[in-house]
């Protein structure tokens, strides 16, 4: 991943960074420029809920080449708090523990290491609470 | 608008064809089609392929192929909506007939996924780079997660997701065209090896290499020729967010209820009136989601439809009469065509050991990553 673009995405990854639509209130993350509820353009710049539940999730065993060394991983939907839903790990735990409905909460992990352009990259990750 | 009719098909076999090319495979299917619709000149084309950039480092589709295929210097050009882009390069193409722009139209879809490329990354592509992808998750990924989401809710069984891949199989065996032309059992599906729980690699479509092609032509010229008229009665497109956790129910998806409802219409029929159909089976839960937005049954019977035997061959409505994309393979931008030209086998006739009784109308539904994008294309027979 070329730095520019990873750096781009620092805000949501490292602090969750969303938006809130100022006409209907929708949340968007990651920020867009125009709310496709309401199609209102001024948004106020809002954090979000690091704990929700699982939706849905799964066992990834067939990993593509920058996630090969974390087979088996656990991959969730996650709904947060405030209604948002992410996709995430989630990690700390043996895949057997996960089940639709279970909370969790959200955590500053490293994802993925670039090998040719060598950036570490982080972000977040679920944890069972 | 004119009425837009398939006069010619014809595709490669599917499977892992080390000796032939990209542009080899699709002026392969191309010459067929051309051949099977008996005309000597096409006035333009489009070519649906997904990512021939990352599978073999090639763009510039259109002009390679209308160059390859002789037909240079026609306009060509490539369509691309992820794993739908044939099916979305049909609807260019129709509608470029229907304009009366152009009186022969060859539409084809090709891809070439064995050279060597990271397929898992390049699949992963269609899904969302920087809030899906990014985080480790594969496409059998975000399909099982769909699956457990619709096992969760409505109770369909890890059984019923097996019964699709066993019935595409058993359509697969009796396709000369197909990838996999053997039967599988229930037993096999579930013991398989788990690429992403609960889906095994007998509940995936294959990695493929394929092309497939169909000429179109305004009904007027198809009048002339002496063969069964297939006219495209209704096109219906739709799209939704490419991120899966960003749909309000994971298990529903809106683009193909929404773009079968406006093929639907255009058509002027109902899902009933449909008498079989090929549908974008990428992963056994991706059919048993689509047979229930396409109307086919009701929202969360699809599992239970399918164990009954009501897709089958001698069932209500025959489901992937060609072995699906599970059998017959699946070479992402070549898919959309290779369903029409099923469609067109069946509809005139021709689809020897697997044809179906009373094949008047025809469904093609094609699909973009986790159902971000969807076509479907309804075809008749009209001679009667």
């Amino acid at each position: 991943m070329p730095s520019p673009r990873y750096h781009r995405e620092i805000p949501q990854r490292y602090r969750l960074e969303a938006v809130k639509c100022n006409n209907c209130s929708k949340i968007l993350f990651p920020p867009r420029l125009i709310c496709p509820d309401c199609g209102f353009k001024q948004f106020e710049k809002i954090k979000l809920s690091d704990e929700g539940k699982i939706i849905t999730f799964t066992i990834i065993r067939v990993a593509p080449a920058e996630f090969a060394t974390q087979v088996p991983y656990s991959i969730a939907i996650v709904e947060l708090n405030d209604g948002v839903r992410i996709t995430t790990q989630v990690v700390d735990c043996k895949p057997e523990d996960l089940e639709i409905g279970k909370f969790v909460k959200l955590v500053f992990r490293k994802i993925q290491e670039e090998g040719k352009t060598g950036i570490i990259c982080y972000g977040y990750k679920a944890v069972l609470t | 608008m004119r009425e837009v009719c398939v006069i010619g098909c014809g595709m490669t076999k599917f499977g892992e064809l080390w000796a032939k090319s990209f542009r080899d495979i699709f002026v392969e299917a191309a010459l067929k089609a051309i051949n099977d619709g008996e005309v000597d000149k096409i006035d333009s084309m489009y070519v649906g392929t997904m990512s021939s950039g990352l599978f073999i480092g090639q763009e510039h589709i259109g002009a390679l192929m209308a160059d390859y295929l002789g037909v240079a210097p026609i306009p060509a050009v490539r369509v691309e909506s992820a794993c739908c882009s044939s099916g979305m390069a049909l609807r260019m193409g129709f509608f470029d007939v229907a304009s009366g722009n152009s009186d022969i139209v060859l539409v084809g879809g090709v891809e070439k996924m064995t050279d060597g490329a990271d397929v898992t990354y390049a699949l992963a592509s269609a899904a969302d780079q920087e809030y899906e992808v990014y985080q480790g998750v594969t496409f059998p990924g975000l399909y099982a997660m769909i699956a457990r989401a619709h096992m969760y809710r409505y109770g369909t069984t890890r059984e019923q997701l097996a019964a699709v891949a066993v019935k595409n199989h058993h359509n697969g065996a009796l396709n000369p065209n197909a990838q996999f032309q053997r039967e599988i059992t229930v037993e096999q599906v579930i013991n398989a090896t788990l690429v992403a729980d609960p889906l095994t690699i007998l509940d995936s479509s294959p990695v493929s290499d394929g092309a497939a092609c169909v000429i179109l032509a305004s009904e007027e010229l198809a009048k002339s020729l002496k063969k069964p008229l297939i006219k495209i009665l209704g096109s219906g497109a739709a799209t939704d967010s490419l991120a899966l956790h960003q749909r309000e129910e994971i298990t529903t998806l809106k683009a193909v209820r929404v773009s079968a409802e406006r093929a639907y219409k255009m058509a002027g029929i109902n899902p009933s009136d449909v008498d079989f159909a090929e549908v974008h089976d990428c992963f056994t839960i991706a059919e048993i989601c689509i047979l229930e937005e396409l109307g086919f049954v009701e929202k969360g019977k699809g599992g239970l439809f399918t164990e009954e035997g009501h897709t089958s061959l001698e069932g209500k409505i025959p489901v992937n009469t060609s072995g699906g994309l599970k059998s017959k393979g699946h070479p992402v931008g070549a898919t959309g065509i290779a369903q029409v030209f099923e469609v067109v086998e069946q509809l005139r006739n021709n689809a020897g050991k697997r044809q179906i009784k009373n094949a008047k109308i025809g469904l093609a539904q094609n699909m973009g990553g986790t159902g971000a994008s969807s076509v479907v294309h309804i075809l008749k027979n009209v001679n009667d």
